[in-house]
């Protein structure tokens, strides 16, 4: 039942975040609706994914976005609504495909389900015993599917060069072009 | 409760829809990013709630039980999780430097300056 509420209070968020306009607050909400998906996370007994999602949406996230608010600007400017109306029909009629594909799935929790009879049992029963760890979400992490998390690794090292260069060399120009402009400065007199 | 049964794939599909419009229709690209995050996240919930189990327990071994989530959706989905803020602060950068080199972070104003140029 709590999910329930829970879930609705995710769209509740999704639709404020949708109509305020002042970044510091949708910034805020972000980080709510990363927390309550935590939470969800937790209810739904995936325990290892809400502390990463609480960590990473809640946390990192939202000061990454901060600071990127401080960097650029807090408000949004309001736009035509012809765009708007067009991109609500589009939405709509995705939206309403989604749904009609959902009618095949099977119900929420269902032991029968195709995801819990078809390899989940050999990873729930063996591991333990295979990998020697009582948490099978860390042994697949960690063990079966290590090349998988060093690839990962790879993209954060990737992303994190990404970051640099594109800071890196826009504060390095500007303080060129203030040299510059220094130097000009003292030669025009 | 019979009919609440796919509930929670519905509220992703709304979730998927809301960061989709957010996408599509807002201009200010921090409000895209978001819309962006929201969309991902919603692909996360709906993972993890196709991995839950009526009666199963989080997948850490416990003697005398049997039935468990899914480990593998989790697994996937953690990977996806940091995969997914390493992307947005890659974003970010980038909407710093466009901030730069624009002055502006609105998708029509930087549109207006390119035909200008």
């Amino acid at each position: 039942m709590i999910d329930i509420v829970l879930l609705t209070f995710l769209v509740v968020v999704g639709v404020a975040i949708v109509r305020v306009r002042n970044l510091l607050a949708v910034t805020m909400l972000t980080g709510i609706y990363s927390l309550l998906v935590a939470i969800l996370f937790v209810l739904l007994d995936a325990v290892d994914v809400a502390l990463t999602e609480a960590a990473v949406g809640a946390g990192l996230l939202v000061i990454l976005m901060l600071a990127t608010i401080a960097l650029t600007t807090r408000k949004e400017k309001v736009h035509a609504a012809r765009q708007n109306a067009v991109a609500f029909v589009v939405v709509s009629v995705t939206g309403a495909a989604l749904i009609y594909a959902t009618l095949d799935m099977p119900p929420f929790g269902d032991p029968e389900a195709p995801a819990h009879v078809h390899l989940s049992p050999r990873f729930t029963q063996d591991s333990p015993e295979e990998i020697g760890i009582p948490n099978m979400v860390t042994s697949v992490l960690a063990s079966y599917r290590g090349i998988d998390t060093l690839g990962e690794a790879v993209v954060i090292f990737a992303a994190a060069v990404g970051v640099l260069l594109v800071l890196g060399t826009g504060t390095v120009r500007r303080r060129r072009r203030s040299e510059d402009d220094g130097e000009e400065a003292r030669e025009q007199p | 409760m019979e009919w609440l049964g796919l509930y929670n794939y519905w509220v992703v599909v709304a979730l998927m829809m809301i960061g989709f419009y957010i996408v599509i229709a807002q201009g200010n690209l921090i409000k895209k990013l978001v819309g962006l995050n929201i969309f991902q996240t919603s692909v996360f919930v709906f993972f993890i709630s196709l991995a839950h189990l009526d009666g199963g327990t989080a997948p850490i071994a416990l003697p005398g039980v049997t039935a468990y989530s899914n480990p593998l959706p989790h697994v996937l989905i953690l990977t996806a999780i940091v995969v997914g803020v390493a992307l947005t602060a890659m974003g970010l950068a980038l909407v710093v430097r466009v901030q730069e080199a624009y002055g502006t972070i609105e998708e029509d104003e930087i549109h207006q300056q390119d035909e200008l140029h």
